[in-house]
């Protein structure tokens, strides 16, 4: 299949659009707070809670026998909500840290969640396929009514960011600051985090309580490579999740019989991984290029200087020096050929006879300010420079 | 201002404890306004929580806080803090200005968000502290000392009667601690009241008017020239005496410590 068909199927295949839908909601919305839950140094706290929502899904189920997506998303909230103030309860009122208390409610909830999974299946009438979506997800089975109550939860909480958009911003940078201006810090962080449940509830259905962290943590993850604006940083984020959701519709649409869920994260963790190394400034990509760049401007220095060390002990600026000799200076370094032939193009050395080296004086005026600037020589004035016969310009 | 209470600052028999361990232990504090007062004592004496029971940002387990004969609730407006540098995340993607902008929030109220003026009013603080040049850079790419302007910039924005700051100095180069004292010593001129953690014993007496040495219990506070004494500091210290005489001495004759 190629690509227009593809987009074409997007827009008119009721199916597809419909999945495409549901998965961009799912993105847009995990990756905005997901952003939020980042900054806050809780993206650990979106896997709790997704892991944790299962139990919730399933008791839903067993006590309405519905399969409805409103009953099962509520289950998936209120368990999702009780496992946060768990973790909140163990962390302040016993010595467990905060990493240690969020693994014992990821795990105790899904294990939970799991074996309330087993019970179902002996009960007389009840699709086990039905719930057993909630664990990998399956976005293929969303039809009209789950996208719209996706949309509306979304719709929800997007607004709420957007409506107290000054409010979470601040009290994610500095949270004692903001109590101190009068803001309920405590209150805005609750709802933050009531709102990152809310996220992660939205995407159970499509990507399932396993996969659904990792569209909490990548957008954002790749967002922040790219920008150092926190607006653009939420921004970027919602779009990086809504185009992995509609992506990985697609791609699970083409016949391969790939599931969407784990495509949709597949794509995600492609855009972060990109992001990690090619983003400008934060890329790692980039930081090595800089690095590279840094060392060779220091190889051309500490040669420079070494030159104008060995120039010190003889009577003339145009002796020249063997490569040895500079080599046995730094016995470490390699590639001073090269290093001196970029140093003549500067001007800065001219060769010899004999593959021998020597400064020039603007090579000798360099030297020493290298030398002054990393401040070796506080005072150059008993150096024997003026042997030299240098004549700063 | 309550003309019947001259007082910027009163602190009565304030408490705090944590799990039942007294960190702050029946504090009396009365500060006039137009006052530069320094909160010294060794580490884990209580001066940050002692700044941060005041401000409401911990619960005391007892006492009561006057800011200029209110309740912090009515003055919060007229409060400015300033956090020790190390409180927050420098890797937080903001620009210098959006972090000044920040101070304007409490003025703000809720949902309205930071517009021209709150920016010109940013910018404004942050020529006050020489950082006009940064305004758009990634607030982690400044230097400590340059950070530490960041915050003091965003509490002079917020256009308070008393300024309460966590070691403001922490990293700052002599020339830099230089420009914020006389960027302190400007609020005072102009009524206003500034109350800093400070650690530098040398320098106290040369910078602050008032100073409150501070162990668990308040040892003394009040005029420098009356409390920052040899004995005063020798109770506060405990058994570093050593250390201590040095510096009195060093008070003494003052400036002969000078590079």
């Amino acid at each position: 299949m190629n690509l227009t068909e593809l987009l074409d199927d997007l827009l008119f295949d009721y199916t597809l659009r419909t999945v495409a839908l549901g998965t961009a909601i799912v993105g847009i919305v995990s990756g905005v707070l997901g952003s939020y839950a980042l900054l806050r140094k809780q993206s650990l706290l979106g896997d709790a809670i997704s892991h944790a929502a299962l139990p919730g899904v399933v008791l839903a189920f067993m006590i309405t026998r519905s399969y409805g997506s409103i009953v099962l998303m509520a289950g998936a909230l209120v368990s999702g909500v009780l496992a946060t103030l768990l973790i909140l309860a163990v962390v302040r009122s016993t010595r467990i840290k905060e990493d240690s208390a969020l693994g014992i409610a990821l795990s105790v909830f899904f294990g939970l969640g799991l074996m309330l999974l087993t019970v179902t299946q002996r009960m007389p009438g009840a699709r086990q396929a039905s719930l057993e979506r909630f664990l990998f997800g399956q976005a293929a089975t969303l039809v009209v009514a789950d996208v719209i109550a996706m949309g509306v939860l979304a719709v929800v909480a997007v607004g709420l960011v957007m409506l107290l958009w000054k409010e979470f911003k601040l009290v994610s940078f500095d949270t004692e600051f903001a109590s101190s201006l009068g803001f309920p810090a405590r209150a805005l962080e609750v709802a933050l985090t009531t709102l990152l449940v809310v996220a992660i509830v939205v995407g159970l259905q499509a990507v399932g309580v396993i996969l659904m962290s990792a569209l909490v943590v990548a957008p954002g993850a790749a967002a922040r490579q790219w920008t150092d604006r926190f607006g653009v940083m939420v921004f970027l984020a919602g779009a990086f999740g809504g185009f992995s959701g509609v992506a990985g519709a697609a791609l699970s649409s083409t016949g391969s019989g790939l599931s969407t869920g784990p495509v949709i994260v597949l794509v995600v963790s492609l855009i972060t991984v990109v992001s990690m190394l090619l983003a400008p400034n934060r890329g790692l990509v980039w930081n090595w290029v800089r690095q590279l760049r840094q060392r060779r401007q220091f190889r051309i220095e500490t040669v420079l200087v070494d030159l104008l060390a060995l120039s010190q002990q003889h009577e003339s600026i145009d002796y020249g020096h063997t490569v040895e000799a500079i080599h046995a200076m730094n016995r470490g370094r390699r590639g001073e050929a090269r290093t001196l032939r970029s140093l003549q193009e500067k001007g800065l050395v001219t060769s010899r006879p004999g593959g021998r080296w020597s400064m020039t004086e603007a090579g000798i005026v360099e030297a020493r300010r290298i030398l002054e600037a990393t401040g070796e020589i506080p005072d150059p004035g008993p150096l024997p420079i003026g042997q030299v016969r240098v004549t700063p310009s | 201002m309550d003309r019947s209470s001259p007082l910027a600052l009163e602190v009565t028999d304030l408490t705090v404890a944590y799990a039942e361990k007294a960190v702050l232990w029946d504090i009396d504090l009365a500060v006039p306004s137009g006052t530069l007062m320094a909160i010294i004592g060794p580490n884990g004496a209580g001066k940050t929580t002692l700044i941060k029971a005041i401000l409401g940002l911990l619960k005391p387990a007892a006492g009561q806080v006057l800011l200029a004969g209110k309740g912090y609730d009515q003055q919060r407006q007229k409060v400015a803090y300033v956090p020790q540098r190390g409180s927050v995340d420098w890797d937080f993607p903001a620009s210098v200005l959006d972090v000044v902008m920040m101070g304007r929030y409490g003025d703000l109220g809720w949902f309205r968000r930071p517009g021209k003026r709150e920016r010109h009013l940013a910018m404004s603080s942050l020529v006050e502290v020489g950082l006009e040049d940064y305004a758009d850079r990634q607030i982690g790419q400044l230097s400590g000392g340059q950070q530490q302007r960041v915050l003091l910039a965003r509490a002079l924005v917020q256009e308070a009667d008393i300024y309460f700051m966590d070691e403001p100095f922490q990293g700052v180069d002599a020339a830099t601690e230089r420009a914020i004292i006389s960027l302190l010593q400007a609020l005072r001129g102009r009524n206003k009241t500034v109350i800093a953690v400070y650690h530098d014993l040398q320098t106290v007496a040369e910078y602050f008017d008032w100073v409150t040495l501070l162990n668990v219990r308040r040892i003394a506070s009040g005029p420098v020239a009356e409390v920052f004494t040899e004995a005063n500091l020798r109770l506060t210290y405990g058994g570093r005496i050593g250390f201590v005489e040095g510096i009195s001495q060093a008070t003494g004759t003052a400036g002969a410590a000078e590079p």
